[in-house]
């Protein structure tokens, strides 16, 4: 964890007016876990003292002063989940990863955690990993639970999933189609766009299915880059002037095929976008 | 000016003073173990509860933290004060038996035995302490971690703190004598007081830099757990 980057992220959270919560939220979000550099840094900008962030920090349960495992499995132990079997789901989950509730594997990959309630009742045990919401979860589906989150259920189902569907875009100024049927990411025809960023030039493939944040180009992109965008067909330079509501960085606006605009965020890693097919003739 | 009643006296007392002051003013006792004059009440020890209201509608609360209201009826010792009281003794006997101030405390209101299950803590979570380092020393190098059971007073992370000057104020105001001497941790020590003043109750080829300053002196006891 570099100074200078909590000390950017605090900068921007006390302009915004923001509390200490969101300052260590966000380090904890970019982190998995709060480093004591990081804390003292943050007393420095703020102007707090140190014990009174580490008092905040140690009270909420969201926040850990150790680091966790890439992956967090939480499972209620309220009380409609105890009568339900959850002590028996933790017990398994304890003996599959060779832990303790509370505590992380030693490979980092799982921790566990129980929580007194999650408010699904009616559909206990609840086990939630990575914040997608396991239900009536028995001993014998934790094994593959567990596999299933090795392998990272963050992954979108292309197939199964309502949210996700293909979209077919084009420049906003030549109106050429952005599609590449010859390039392929998800199984179907990709929307490729010129990028540019650091001195570097190069192709940038995105799927063209809505929900779905796969990616590839042929310069990496590091993690939290601006990155310019580009029309392949008339080279100009596709920018509308939105911010992306969840980071602030310029949004890249596309037509879509049928009416509409989609935006996406030009800020590589951020999940940003917004779909406005409202106020066009169909 | 603001009128109020204590067990019957009448009493005037400036606005936003507390119901401990009005009744201090008066002369009635009142047990207090959280609370310290120069430092905000604080309201965690309950030990200062007084009974106020009339019939069905008093409740207990705590003096300290109280603010005189006009026409206020308070009790400082009706029976259920004196019950609430004894049971908040017993509880903090059951915590810290080897705390003099709160045997003494126990004494005077005649707790001679405690029910509960006999702990041996070394810290009530009184936070004298904690508001003796912001608000008299002005240092904020200790305060309060983690919440419910896990709740304790200490340095962040358990490293001495570059906040802390050693003063000692931490272990002059505690009930409990919790934060008395760290000199076996000298990694975690919060005072070191003890390192400049003389003279000793140390035994000389043990701790042969080590002073202590504490009266009566209990700084060199060692904690055995």
């Amino acid at each position: 964890m570099k100074t200078e980057e909590v000390a950017n992220l605090t900068e921007r959270h006390l302009k915004a007016g923001d509390g200490l919560i969101s300052i260590l939220e966000d380090i904890q979000g970019k982190h998995g876990y709060l480093p004591e550099e990081a804390l003292r840094e943050v007393a420095e900008q703020t102007g707090r003292s140190l014990v009174d962030i580490y008092g905040v920090a140690t009270f909420y349960r969201a926040f850990s002063l150790t680091p966790r495992g890439r992956h967090l499995i939480a499972v209620c132990s309220g009380t409609a989940c105890h009568v339900r079997g959850g002590p028996r789901v933790i017990k398994e989950i304890e003996q599959q990863l060779g832990i303790s509730a509370g505590e992380t594997t030693p490979d980092r990959e799982f921790t566990l955690e129980t929580v007194a309630c999650l408010g699904a009742c009616a559909l206990g045990p609840v086990v939630v990993i990575d914040g997608h919401y396991l239900t009536k979860v028995e001993t014998t589906k934790v094994k593959g639970i567990i596999e299933q989150a090795r392998k990272g259920l963050d992954k979108v189902e292309v197939k199964g999933d309502e949210r996700v569907f293909p979209i077919e875009v084009s420049c906003p100024r030549c109106n050429h189609s952005l599609i590449r049927s010859d390039v392929l990411l998800d199984g179907i025809p990709a929307i490729r766009v010129t990028v540019a960023f650091d001195h570097k030039h190069g192709w940038l493939s995105i799927s063209s299915l809505y929900g779905s944040y796969t990616v590839s180009s042929k310069h990496h992109i590091p993690e939290d880059t601006i990155v310019d965008f580009f029309c392949p067909h008339c080279h100009a330079e596709l920018l509308g002037g939105t911010m992306c509501p969840e980071c602030g960085a310029p949004m890249v606006p596309m037509i879509v095929r049928g009416g509409g605009i989609v935006q996406i965020c030009s800020r590589r890693g951020c999940k940003g976008h917004m779909l406005d097919i409202s106020g066009t003739n169909l | 000016m603001i009128n109020l009643t204590i067990n019957g006296l009448p009493v005037s007392v400036e606005e936003g003073s507390t119901l401990l002051e009005a009744a201090q003013f008066l002369g009635f006792p009142i047990p207090t173990l959280c609370h310290m004059e120069g430092l905000t009440p604080y309201g965690a020890c309950r030990l200062c509860v007084v009974e106020i209201g009339e019939g069905k509608r008093s409740k207990l609360v705590t003096s300290c933290t109280y603010p005189a209201e006009e026409g206020l009826k308070v009790r400082t010792a009706s029976a259920r004060v004196v019950r609430a009281r004894k049971m908040i003794i017993e509880l903090l006997l059951a915590s810290c038996p080897q705390s003099k101030t709160i045997q003494d405390i126990a004494a005077a209101h005649d707790v001679r035995q405690q029910r509960f299950k006999q702990e041996y803590e070394d810290c009530i979570l009184c936070g004298l302490c904690v508001r003796m380092c912001e608000e008299q020393m002005m240092a904020k190098a200790i305060g309060f971690r983690g919440r419910g059971e896990k709740r304790s007073i200490g340095t962040p992370f358990d490293v001495k703190s570059d906040a802390c000057r050693f003063c000692g104020g931490c272990m002059y105001v505690c009930p409990v004598v919790e934060l008395r001497c760290t000199y076996n941790e000298p990694e975690k020590a919060i005072c070191g007081a003890c390192a400049n003043l003389s003279p000793p109750c140390l035994e000389k080829e043990q701790f042969d830099d080590m002073m202590c300053y504490m009266d009566p002196c209990v700084a060199c006891e060692i904690k055995t757990d």
